[in-house]
């Protein structure tokens, strides 16, 4: 990176708020993805729109990329930058604008931690729904980049259906603002192409969400299971009875080991073979009266016992095996491929099957935990980086499991995002056309492909550059 | 080129049974796969051809200046349903009601009511994203789409999103073609989110001067009821003499019965049942309400801008046919009126920060003010260059903006 620039971007946002020292870099060289690893040239810290703004005409001035990043939880390697690009950390743009409780809207930010927002709408009777499972941490801005999910998506819907308007800086540093407040939009849907582009179409500087209602009544089931295939079986009897249930994961015998095995030990039956969560919430008297239904059906696909909690404290307990999965298999192993994939809920159970033969077939350890009602599978490989033996058998394992998700119908990723994990797997659910077509909007949005370059798309297998080259 | 030769070309590439005259004498290609849907577009990109999107003719009139019609009658499949996903994949041109019935006999539902006939197809539903009174309890149109496949004008087939609830894999293109008119390509199958057909379905009206109803569908969000749909109904779309507020409950019978409960103890109104047997009737009288004028826009409002903003509708062109969404941000308007006092309300609206999108209207009316047409700074130069990222000879004749041809 040049000085000039450095000391230029310095100027903009105070020389306090850039780091350029390989030391200081450290921090910035990968996300939530532990394969992947790179120094970005400099890291800027704006505080406001108008200085992402400087900073980012400034960059489309000298022609010279930038990867915008919150607060680094992403598991798809999507915040990590090359040392040629600037990375423009948004954590300091962490003010809540606006709460309008009448309105049931929020103006944030993107530097605004996800758990927070709800925190400043609670008394209001009001939260914003999406909950990663990072949420104490990750930013909205990242969730809108990713349009991320979490357990509560199955009956409210992910990020994209409640961001209804954004202030955007595009890749040439020019500012515009995409939506309405209403949610209704003054021309095509450019907020619902936005959300989820994955840094890649410009900065969000200013986001309003839609606000639900906190329910009057939450009651939540945890169910145990002597198979995932009759888990699966009560997921679908639940749905089919027209219940929709608030959230439905699911964890399989190794996730329950380890978070018994852990200080988030949680009282889950360690000889399940499945565990199931089932949270019901809406008015106290339906959600009671729905309590029961569930709770007969689970019984009737097989469940050996039924817990219930509908005060908080006893609630969050359930819980908290389920939120702190992801930590307690850090005692397995130093490193967690966090992976994420898509089947129709119908494929569950032998998707299931398939990955226990892949787990054998590769000698790994893989814990599952997903979000059973909408089919989102999180198989997560426990290993070491540092043993060389390990690396290629996760990468063919999960390559593996990818194919074996497409092959039923499913998607390469439900939440976590393409970035550059995925980029490879592109290819197998969209064809040339497609990859083509995305690649030309992006080009709308950044003719130069500066913004966090090398990230979804694998441009080789573009129907472009196909022709090009005259593959087939 | 002349009619008869566009004419025959398409016959060459469709057959003879592909290829029709409709009521103008425009030839009219019906393709019944996707691929020979990119075919046609393809044909036209090459020789410059216009296209008039018809869709089943059943919303926006066929009326776009063009060479040739481009009909979806010939993809009326119900590809697949798949009750255990909740999910169904759909040609475009399937009508919402056959679609309805087919998901019905599977124990299914698609909770989209959008204005005009139950022949409608899916669609012209997806591509005016012309959500009904459910878009209150169910979301928007886009909520509903997982993925589809275009025809690009450009005779490319792009096949966006998935058939799962949850996908993230590369950017949304599914949204762009939901609510995008056609301007980015013609619809050619859907992937639906469905759910389980609804145990109870209760609907009650309530009667009274408009700004009592308002107020009380503001009182009733503010209980945290969960209507599926809160729609203020003008005296002339209800064909009745005083405003009405309809409230639909649909889910569980418990959920349902509780938040009828709930309602009667609010007490602000004298809330009357609509008798089991005649609840359908009374939400097609709504959706074909919208056909009562030559016009349809919709106006975007949350709940506390709808008294203002039909002032604003009254003032500015009638009261007419007026259904707004008490809770979900939208008001529809039907009538007629004339270019320039359309115009007055989109730039009234414009000034209070409400978008207004041209539904439906003779094709003068569209290329005079564009479906959208106050756009925001920037957003024209993207929506310019998407535009012509999909359709780069501009062969799809649709009026997104004003002026466009």
């Amino acid at each position: 990176m040049k000085p000039e620039l450095i000391e230029a971007l310095g100027r903009i946002v105070g020389p306090r708020w850039l780091r350029h020292r390989r030391a200081e870099l450290a921090t910035y060289t990968m996300d939530g993805l532990p394969t992947r690893e790179s120094y970005p040239g400099v890291v800027v810290m704006p505080k406001t729109a108008g200085e992402v703004c400087e900073v980012v005409r400034l960059l489309h001035l000298v022609d010279v990329p930038f990867v915008a990043r919150g607060a680094g939880t992403g598991l798809s390697g999507g915040a990590v930058a090359d040392p040629d690009a600037v990375l423009i950390a948004l954590g300091r743009m962490n003010r809540i604008l606006q709460v309008d409780p009448c309105r049931r809207r929020a103006r944030v930010e993107p530097g605004v931690v996800n758990a927070r927002l709800s925190e400043a709408t609670a008394p209001h009777g009001l939260q914003y729904v999406p909950d990663p499972s990072s949420q104490a941490a990750c930013t909205v801005g990242g969730n809108v980049a990713e349009n991320a999910g979490g357990p509560h998506c199955l009956k409210y819907g992910v990020t994209t259906n409640h961001i209804v308007e954004l202030e955007v800086v595009l890749p040439d540093g020019s500012t515009t603002r995409l939506g309405s407040r209403q949610g209704e939009p003054w021309g095509p849907d450019l907020v619902g192409l936005f959300v989820g582009s994955e840094g890649m179409f410009g900065i969000a500087t200013e986001i309003t969400v839609r606000l639900e209602p906190l329910p009057e009544s939450v009651r939540t089931m945890l169910a145990d299971f002597s198979t995932v295939r009759a888990a699966s079986q009560a997921v679908s009897a639940i749905i089919a009875a027209g219940i929709v249930p608030a959230a439905l994961e699911m964890m399989d015998r190794a996730c329950v080991a380890a978070v018994e095995a852990s200080i988030y030990a949680a009282g889950y039956p360690t000889d399940a073979a499945a565990v199931l969560l089932v949270e019901l919430d809406g008015q106290t008297d339906a959600v009671e009266a729905e309590a029961k239904t569930v709770v007969s059906l689970l019984q009737e696909r097989g469940a050996r016992t039924v817990r219930s909690a509908s005060t908080p404290a006893d609630r969050a307990r359930l819980w908290q095996g389920r939120k702190k999965a992801f930590g307690a298999m850090g005692r397995i192993a130093p490193d967690l491929a966090v992976q994420d994939a898509v089947v129709p809920r119908s494929a569950l159970p032998d998707i299931m099957d398939r990955i226990e033969e892949i787990r054998l077939s590769y000698g790994l350890t893989i814990s599952n935990v997903f979000h059973a009602g909408d089919g989102n599978l999180h198989p997560n490989i426990s290993f070491d980086r540092r043993d060389p033996n390990v690396a290629g058998r996760v990468h063919d394992a999960c390559r593996d499991i990818m194919a074996a998700c497409v092959a039923a119908g499913g998607s390469i990723t439900g939440e976590h995002g393409v970035g550059s994990d995925k980029i490879d797997y592109m290819p197998s659910i969209f064809d040339a056309e497609t990859l083509g077509a995305m690649r030309a909007v992006r080009r709308v949005f950044d003719p130069a492909e500066r913004a966090n370059p090398g990230k979804v798309i694998p441009l080789h297998a573009c129907r472009e550059w196909r022709a090009a080259r005259g593959v087939r | 080129m002349s009619d008869h030769a566009i004419f025959a070309r398409l016959r060459a590439l469709l057959g003879t049974s592909g290829v029709e005259r409709d009521a103008d004498g425009l030839p009219c290609a019906t393709p019944d796969t996707a691929d020979a849907l990119s075919l046609v577009c393809r044909l036209a990109h090459e020789e410059g051809w216009k296209i008039r999107i018809e869709g089943r003719g059943t919303w926006l009139p066929s009326d776009a200046p063009a060479d040739l019609a481009v009909s979806s009658r010939g993809l009326d499949q119900v590809v697949s349903v798949s009750p255990a996903d909740l999910v169904a994949t759909v040609q475009a041109g399937a009508t919402l009601d056959s679609v309805r019935r087919r998901l019905a006999e599977e124990g299914m539902w698609l909770a989209l009511d959008p204005p005009g006939r139950p022949e409608r197809s899916v669609g012209s539903i997806i591509a005016t994203a012309t959500a009904g009174p459910l878009r209150q309890g169910f979301g928007p149109v886009r909520d509903h789409v997982l993925g589809c496949t275009v025809a690009t004008g450009d005779g490319r087939l792009v096949k966006a999103g998935g058939r799962v609830v949850k996908n993230v894999a590369g950017y949304d293109l599914t949204k762009l073609h939901v609510g995008g008119f056609g301007g980015f390509g013609i619809i050619a199958e859907v992937h639906l989110r469905l759910r389980a057909l609804p145990r109870a379905d209760v609907t009650l009206l309530a009667r009274g001067p408009r700004d009592t109803l308002t107020s009380a569908a503001r009182d009733l969000i503010a209980a945290r009821l969960l209507p599926g749909a809160l729609e203020l109904l003008s005296p002339a779309l209800a064909a009745e003499a005083d405003w009405i507020l309809a409230a639909r409950f649909v889910g569980t019978d418990a959920a349902v019965q509780a938040d009828v409960r709930r309602l009667s103890s609010l007490g602000e109104l004298p809330w009357q049942p609509v008798p089991t047997d005649r609840t359908a009737a009374f939400w097609s009288m709504v959706s074909r309400g919208s056909l009562g004028g030559p016009i349809t826009l919709r106006l975007g409002v949350l709940g506390d801008g709808i008294d203002d903003s039909i002032d604003l509708l009254s003032h500015d062109l009638d009261e007419g046919l007026v259904a707004a969404g008490a809770g979900a941000g939208m008001i529809r308007w039907t009538g007629n009126a004339p270019v320039e006092q359309l115009r007055a309300v989109r730039r009234a609206g414009a000034a209070r920060e409400i978008p207004m999108t041209l539904e439906r209207a003779p094709w003068a009316l569209r290329r005079a003010l564009g479906h959208f047409g106050a756009y925001r700074e920037g957003v024209g130069q993207l929506v310019g260059r998407l535009r012509d990222s999909f359709d780069p000879r501009q062969c799809l004749s649709v009026a997104l903006e004003a002026g466009n041809d």
